[in-house]
């Protein structure tokens, strides 16, 4: 596993290569001034401390760092901050109810113990979300499929399954 | 990675001008490849032009043909109603490419011009690369080769393009609408992408400020049935090693009119042109399958790690002909 310090490119003092991004972040407001080369998921952990979103293999292949933009799941890593200008970005953060209580797909992985060492755990509950969404809980087949982006070392897989099958009302 | 300036165009004629105007610009579209690679350094613009916010997203259905913006996404495509009815092919071939994240990133025109997987390519400390560096040998050719291409290369380079959906959007005789510094022109797929054996350092007949603003995709006629076999090392989110396209009308149990293009095996996506003059008009048959795949693939080029694609390739045109003939309309 790589390290998790941040791999944000230092501040530069030279305006061209800097950029100014609006967006809106879990609903609330947030403006960055950062190097244009700052993926989404560094301006969201770097500028922004949230750091529920985990950079995995930072190449698109993991899906630990899964978001929403504008309600639909993206990989942060691959997306540059100046491309979320003027979106809706919701991180694992935003998932929890106004009075903290957990949401129901979080709750489901509790029951589930859909997690080990819990790494890849806030991007598979962001694609789970979304999932269900998409109306892509049919069948343990197709949550497997629509689940294929986002893996899990540990290997927990099949208490993801059930979880992502209970939450989407299918039972345990 | 290499610091750029960041620019976000309202128009498409603004970013044309943009990019035409410095030979270090570049377009950016969804990201999934581009990203990547200027991470590891193997892509190195020094202006990069965003045009994810130009008006080139969504399908417009006509009567014989979709039209699909150059920046609607995998997703989108796959979500069309139509596909599902006229291009089955087309949506399964998407569905199979890459897992929803990236559905929802990666768009259709980023999609045709992807860049190679070559492990070698995407290393720049690897300095026998003739696709980066011009002259500069392949370490593919003598390394460890298995996601690589086995048609319409040679030793000098055996990258592989690997798109899915581009085969089937080949195999119906889709065209590219593009936009560049001296007009809008029309290029047919079959002459969009250049063969590594025709010049390992050229991937397709696009200059520097040409953009890819639409797709046409002739929708198949009604009667036709058609489907995608991928065949990979892992049963989702992986690459084809071979895969197989095709698109057929019956007449009885005759082979009345037929469209088959290749994926994993070319340096660019693989019309089976041979294949489909074979068995066009003729009846149902597993050997004559066989056969027409064996023409497709005669002009191989293996090296030790590809050298099972020709019979894998075969095999697997042969299994979805098969599929696709037994099958109801």
């Amino acid at each position: 596993m790589k390290t998790t310090r941040s791999t944000a490119p230092a501040p530069t003092t030279q305006d061209e290569y800097t950029v100014d991004v609006f967006t809106v972040v879990n609903g609330a407001p947030v403006q960055w001034r950062i190097d244009t080369r700052t993926t989404l998921l560094e301006a969201l952990r770097d500028s922004s401390g949230l750091t529920g979103t985990k950079r995995g293999c930072d190449q698109g292949a993991c899906g630990a760092c899964t978001v929403h933009v504008d309600g639909a799941r993206v990989l942060s890593c691959l997306m540059l901050a100046a491309q979320a200008d003027g979106r809706q970005v919701t991180t694992v953060e935003g998932l929890v109810g106004e009075e903290g209580q957990l949401h129901p797909m979080q709750e489901a992985f509790v029951r589930h113990d859909a997690f080990q060492c819990g790494f890849c755990t806030p991007g598979q509950l962001m694609s789970a979300v979304c999932l269900l969404r998409e109306g892509r809980a049919g069948s343990d087949a197709e949550i497997r499929e629509y689940m294929s982006g986002n893996l899990c070392r540990c290997g927990a897989y099949d208490n993801i399954v059930a979880a992502v099958r209970e939450a989407a009302g299918g039972g345990a | 990675m290499r610091a750029f300036v960041y620019d976000c165009p309202d128009a498409v004629d603004e970013a044309v001008a943009s990019v035409a105007a410095d030979p270090q610009a570049a377009f950016l579209a969804g990201g999934t490849t581009q990203l990547d690679l200027m991470k590891d350094g193997v892509w190195t613009p020094d202006r990069l032009v965003d045009i994810s916010r130009l008006p080139l997203r969504g399908i417009l259905v006509e009567s014989q043909q979709l039209k699909v913006g150059a920046l609607t996404t995998m997703e989108q495509l796959a979500a069309e109603p139509v596909v599902a009815q006229r291009l089955m092919f087309v949506r399964e071939a998407l569905l199979a490419g890459a897992t929803v994240q990236l559905r929802n990133m990666a768009t259709i025109g980023g999609n045709l011009l992807q860049r190679t997987r070559c492990r070698y390519f995407r290393d720049p400390t690897v300095s026998a690369c003739n696709r980066r560096s011009p002259d500069s040998g392949c370490a593919a050719v003598d390394g460890v080769a298995r996601m690589h291409a086995v048609l319409g290369v040679d030793e000098r380079c055996i990258a592989l393009h690997a798109s899915d959906v581009a085969v089937p959007l080949l195999a119906v005789d889709s065209t590219v609408l593009v936009s560049g510094p001296t007009g809008q022109r029309r290029v047919p797929l079959s002459e969009f992408w250049v063969r590594a054996d025709e010049g390992p350092s050229i991937e397709n007949v696009l200059g520097h400020g040409d953009l890819i603003t639409e797709i046409d995709v002739p929708l198949l006629p009604n009667g036709w049935r058609s489907g995608y076999l991928k065949v990979r090392d892992r049963a989702s989110y992986e690459f084809a090693l071979t895969s197989a396209a095709v698109a057929l009308q019956m007449d009885g149990d005759m082979i009345a009119d037929l469209r088959i293009a290749l994926g994993g095996v070319g340096s660019v996506p693989w019309r089976a042109r041979e294949a489909e003059e074979m068995l066009r008009g003729t009846h149902v048959d597993p050997v004559r399958f066989e056969q027409a795949g064996r023409a497709v693939m005669a002009s191989a080029f293996t090296v030790p790690g590809t050298a099972f694609k020709v019979d894998l390739a075969v095999r697997t045109l042969s299994r979805q002909l098969l599929t696709m003939t037994e099958a109801t309309p």
